[in-house]
């Protein structure tokens, strides 16, 4: 490095020169400079300081340096020569402490002091640091500069453990970089998405996916407690749910914050960054700034592609040319190689926003653009990035992109094809052996023979050819065919599940099964979901079909719960709530009558009602109490009613053998087994069954899901009832001569109905839909039918009949009850007072 | 408990993670103009956080209870959506609640203090 010309020495070198003065060695500081010698290399005499002790270089790709793809000489921006050449000044080392306003001079941390005429504040960010006990340990780095890379790769050095905090663009590079360079890494994210500000639910899983493919753990929705050190150096990290990772070293890429300190000891205007004009000029107008330190029309930034355009601005206005910043539209990608990623704007919807998805499962495709007033405002692409330039331009640029809407989500070679601004023309314009269906390798010849030869519906085609019968990502394309062979003659088939997919409940069901499908995000892309995250209706649908397949292994999302469900009680048209305890069977013992009077007077019950399905119902619990009135039934020991669920609701009975005269079986011991076997599971929609001892019928079982007359000779069982909107009396299944057997039966045909039925369609409407004939034949053709429906339905009961109540009461949850916080205002200020 | 004024224009009502994605919670106010009432911050599936005044527009639902997908949550009571962005009904309904702004800051929630208050319609 060239010694540093004093003062004086520079003054007597150019005379006429104004003195600049550069803090921050980054890219933005030496981009400014760059610009503006470029418009005017005699006007200034400059003078950068540099807090690395290096020269200027390029910052993003300090990942693909961690990553072992570049080495620091490559990613020099100006090495020592272009300081020398353009007698730039270069103090590197040692960082500005101080702006004296009132001499125009800068004091270095040496002491060292520089005058300016103009003053350049190019400080960049400062990495966020989690305030969390053990952030001070050894081993615990950013990621900003070549000195956080050095330590990374030292400690990359010995393998061992690596966790990244922070899944955003910085924390999955850096945990590249150190996958590659052989350490096992862990990403602990706090949200439930990677990258959330930039990518949605379904790319962010589709990220998570492959990262986790590539060896990498990723935990979202999990929150840092504690760095745990051992002898003054990092040893793991604890998470608040308990889960203890380890770790021997700590990457922190939870975020930046502008580096304003100097700033603002100056006394300059200060928000989040330092406040400047459309040229860069702060509240001084002496003094400059620009990149990521700036606050600019409101915005920080922090990427490059902004700076750039900042520089400019200055540049103009620093050589008497002023043009103006009017601050930038962002895109980002993913530097980790062999994921494309893009995404850009604003993909959060809004009032008029209209997504628009395309999902291609084979190959691994997402893309979503997001369209408002015919302009397009977002765009997320995962898989598939070749449009983002495109989409970027068309975004920025604000062009109405109403003539080309249809074909705008295939991207820039179909919506700009002049002629093919239609896609069906597009699709017309395929070749006859141009791939329809990719999982079958169906041609366009073959479909539109298919549909010559009568398919004249979705599922007729599907039925023949076998096009889009698979993964269904081609279901538009068929679609568009159909219209274009037969023109008005299409015939709609069976409705889809929701308005997010063209599949059915049905086709849903099976594809869950055939393709293994774990998880909602997965489905949703697998099956080409056309809304990014669901909506009310499939996303409750989706969370059923899946506990259903997968028991044991599935975790129920209580995203996708109704709120009677997601909080195990009813809610009311005030919004309090009603609690029903179960009572097997509808026996009650004095015990529990006095701890249900009990709870309903501390809790405050406003109503005490007796229900229909031989139960008592409390109401007017505050969401606030349920888990404590919870407890107290739970210590006279009673559980939870499920009166709220899509679920086993209860077993009416009567009082049968044992007292009634014409009692022919115990109803009532019956109800109770059968209650005590089928709580707690969840169904496609409410599920009641009743015992009756005789044929008189009191506990109306022919009007339930399942119900049983008790005759001499054994029991009848039936099926399919409902006395609810739409009255149906019951279907005679079978008579049985044992308890045992009518429990097997139930057992059998409660799977039956779990596994085939549609989410929201009671056993009546399904037995009207399938007929009587199927639900016997799938019972009782095979003789092995009815033990391995019953072992499939008693081993899911396994997981489902643990009290959601005790869990909750034991704690679990607590945030769904809880309040925030609560706010008590007062004339002057406000007292918040935290709920824990 | 923790029990301190709370001065300037936001509330920090605390970290980001109090509240799991797809949910919301709630955040009653004492004693303001409106005798008492309560704020639903949201939490959606998109990591986006609003806040709304818990109330539905049709027959005062609670909306915080409600299904959250997209930026929209369906009350519970009568399966309204009710964007988050805006307050408004969507579809075929009409109805507005009031939108309580709020900005997340270094991994924590703040809401306009006035807003929260309605002291901005105190003021009206
Ligand atoms: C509490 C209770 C009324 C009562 O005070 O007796 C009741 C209350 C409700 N019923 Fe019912 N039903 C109650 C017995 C019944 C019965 C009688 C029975 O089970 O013997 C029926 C007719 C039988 C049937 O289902 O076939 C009945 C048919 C319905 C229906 C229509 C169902 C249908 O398939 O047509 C609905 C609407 C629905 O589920 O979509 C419904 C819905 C409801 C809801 C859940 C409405 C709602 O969504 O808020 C009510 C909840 C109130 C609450 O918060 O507790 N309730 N409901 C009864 C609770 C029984 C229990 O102990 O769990
Ligand atoms: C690992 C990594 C990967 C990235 N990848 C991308 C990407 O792919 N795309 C993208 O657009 N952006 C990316 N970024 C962001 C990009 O690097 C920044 O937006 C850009 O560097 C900001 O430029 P700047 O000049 O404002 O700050 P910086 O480049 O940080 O420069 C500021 C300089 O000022 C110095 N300084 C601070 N205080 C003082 C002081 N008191 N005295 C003297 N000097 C001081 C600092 O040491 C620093 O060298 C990435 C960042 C990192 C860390
Ligand atoms: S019949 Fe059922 S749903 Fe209707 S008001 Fe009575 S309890 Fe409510
Ligand atoms: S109260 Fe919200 S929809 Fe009726």
């Amino acid at each position: 490095m060239n010694a540093p010309l004093s003062f004086n020495e520079r003054r007597s070198l150019a005379p006429m020169r104004e003195r600049l003065v550069v803090i921050g060695n980054g890219m933005a500081g030496c981009r400014a400079v760059e610009e503006i010698l470029a418009r005017d290399p005699a006007r200034y005499a400059i003078t950068i300081f540099g807090a690395e002790p290096r020269v200027n270089y390029n910052r993003i790709m300090l990942s693909p340096v961690l990553a072992g793809e570049k080495a620091f000489d490559d990613i020099v921006i100006n090495g020592e020569d272009w300081y020398a050449n353009n007698a730039i000044t270069l103090i590197a080392g040692d960082p500005v402490a101080a702006i004296d306003r009132a001499s125009q001079s800068v004091i270095a941390r040496s002491g060292r002091i520089e005058p300016y005429d103009r003053l350049l504040i190019a400080t960049g960010s400062d990495p966020f640091i989690i305030p969390v006990p053990g952030a001070e340990l050894a081993g615990v780095v950013t990621f900003r500069d070549l000195d956080d890379v050095e330590k990374m790769l030292k400690a990359a050095e010995g393998g061992g453990h690596a966790v990244v905090i922070g899944g955003g663009l910085l924390g999955l590079e850096a945990a590249h970089g150190l996958s590659l360079r052989g350490m096992a890494v862990t990403v602990i994210h706090l949200m439930p998405t990677l990258m959330e500000r930039q990518l949605d639910e379904a790319a962010g899983w589709l990220l998570k996916s492959e990262l986790e493919a590539r060896g990498q753990t990723i935990l979202t929705g999990a929150d840092t407690a504690e760095i745990v050190g051992d002898a003054g150096h990092v040893c793991g990290v604890r998470l608040k749910d308990g889960r203890e990772i380890a770790a021997d070293i700590v990457v922190m890429a939870v975020g930046i914050r502008p580096a304003t300190a100097l700033a603002r000891g100056a006394g300059l205007q200060v928000e989040r960054g330092i406040l400047v004009d459309d040229h860069m000029v702060t509240s001084d107008p002496a003094i400059m700034a620009v990149g990521e330190c700036v606050q600019h029309r409101g915005a920080c930034y922090g990427l490059v592609a902004p700076l750039w355009e900042m520089c400019r601005a200055l540049a103009d206005a620093a050589t008497g040319e002023p043009s103006g910043y009017e601050g930038s539209v962002t895109s980002t990608k993913l530097k980790v190689s062999g994921i494309d990623l893009f995404s850009a704007g604003d993909f959060s919807g809004g009032e008029g926003a209209e997504d628009i998805v395309l999902r291609d499962a084979a190959r691994g495709v997402y893309k979503r653009v997001i369209v408002r007033d015919d302009r397009l405002v977002g765009a997320v692409l995962y898989g598939d990035t070749g449009d983002g330039a495109w989409y970027f331009d068309l975004l920025k640029k604000g062009e109405d992109i109403a003539p080309i809407r249809e074909a705008l989500i295939f991207g820039q070679a179909f919506a700009s094809g002049g002629a093919q601004l239609d896609p069906s023309a597009a699709v017309a314009a395929l070749s006859d052996d141009a791939e329809i269906c990719g999982c079958n390798g169906v041609s366009k010849g073959k479909v539109i023979a298919c549909i010559a030869g009568g398919a004249h519906s979705l599922d007729a085609v599907r039925g023949g050819c076998k096009a889009s019968a698979s993964c269904g990502s081609c279901t538009g394309l068929v679609e568009t065919l159909l219209q274009l062979t037969l023109g008005e003659e299409v015939q709609s088939g069976p409705k889809s599940l929701c308005k997010c997919t063209s599949f059915t409940h049905a086709d849903v069901r099976r594809l869950i099964v055939e393709k293994g499908l774990k998880v909602i995000p997965q489905v949703m892309q697998a099956l080409g979901w056309s809304t990014p995250d669901g909506c009310a209706s499939c996303r409750p649908a989706l969370n059923y079909y899946l506990l259903c397949a997968w028991p044991g292994d599935y975790v129920d999302d209580q995203q996708s719960r109704f709120v009677n469900e997601r909080l195990h009680a009813n809610i009311q048209k005030d919004g309090t709530y009603s609690v029903v305890p179960r009572m097997w069977g509808g026996l009650t013992t004095p015990d529990e009558l006095r701890a249900i009077a009990d709870a309903a007077d501390k809790y405050g019950a406003r109503t005490v009602k007796v229900t229909g399905g031989q139960r008592i119902d409390l109401f007017g619990i505050h969401k606030e109490d349920l888990p404590a009135i919870w407890a107290d039934l739970n210590a006279a020991g009673m559980v939870s009613g499920h009166a709220y669920g899509k679920a086993l609701r209860t077993v009416k009975t009567c009082v049968g053998s044992e007292w009634c005269r014409f009692g022919t079986q115990d109803s009532t011991g019956l109800g109770v087994r059968i209650e005590r076997m089928t709580w707690g599971s969840w169904m496609p929609h409410k599920f009641k069954i009743a015992v009756s001892g005789c044929p008189r019928n009191c506990a109306e079982a022919t009007i339930k899901d399942f119900g049983v007359v008790c005759v001499d000779s054994g029991y009848e069982l039936h099926v399919g009832g409902n006395g609810g909107i739409k009255v149906r009396v019951t279907d005679l299944l079978c008579k049985v001569a044992t308890e045992e057997e009518a429990l097997d039966v139930c057992a059998a045909f409660i799977q039956l109905y779990r596994e085939q039925a549609w989410y929201l369609e009671r056993t009546a409407p399904w037995i009207e839909r399938v007929g009587l004939d199927h639900v016997k034949s799938a019972l009782f053709d095979d003789p092995d039918a009815i033990a391995s429906l019953a072992a499939r339905f008693r081993f899911s009961q396994g997981f489902m009949q643990d009290d959601p109540w005790a869990q909750r009461a034991a704690g679990a949850d607590a945030e769904l009850h809880q309040h925030l916080a609560e706010v008590r205002p007062f004339p002057t200020q406000a007292i918040l007072e935290a709920a824990e | 408990m923790i029990r301190e004024p709370v001065t300037g224009a936001w509330l920090d009502i605390g970290p980001v993670g109090q509240i799991s994605p797809g949910h919301a919670r709630t955040l009653p106010v004492a004693g303001g103009p409106d005798e008492s009432r309560e704020i639903a911050v949201f939490h959606t599936l998109e990591g986006r956080f609003y806040a709304l005044v818990n109330t539905c527009p049709h027959k005062a639902g609670p909306l915080s209870q409600g299904l959250v997908h997209g930026h929209v949550v369906t009350c519970p009571l009568h399966n309204w959506n009710i964007s988050l962005k805006t307050g408004e009904a969507q579809g075929e309904d009409r109805g507005c609640v009031p939108v309580i702004p709020l900005k997340v800051d270094a991994g924590r929630i703040y809401l306009l203090r006035a807003a929260v208050l309605g002291e901005n319609r105190r003021a009206a």
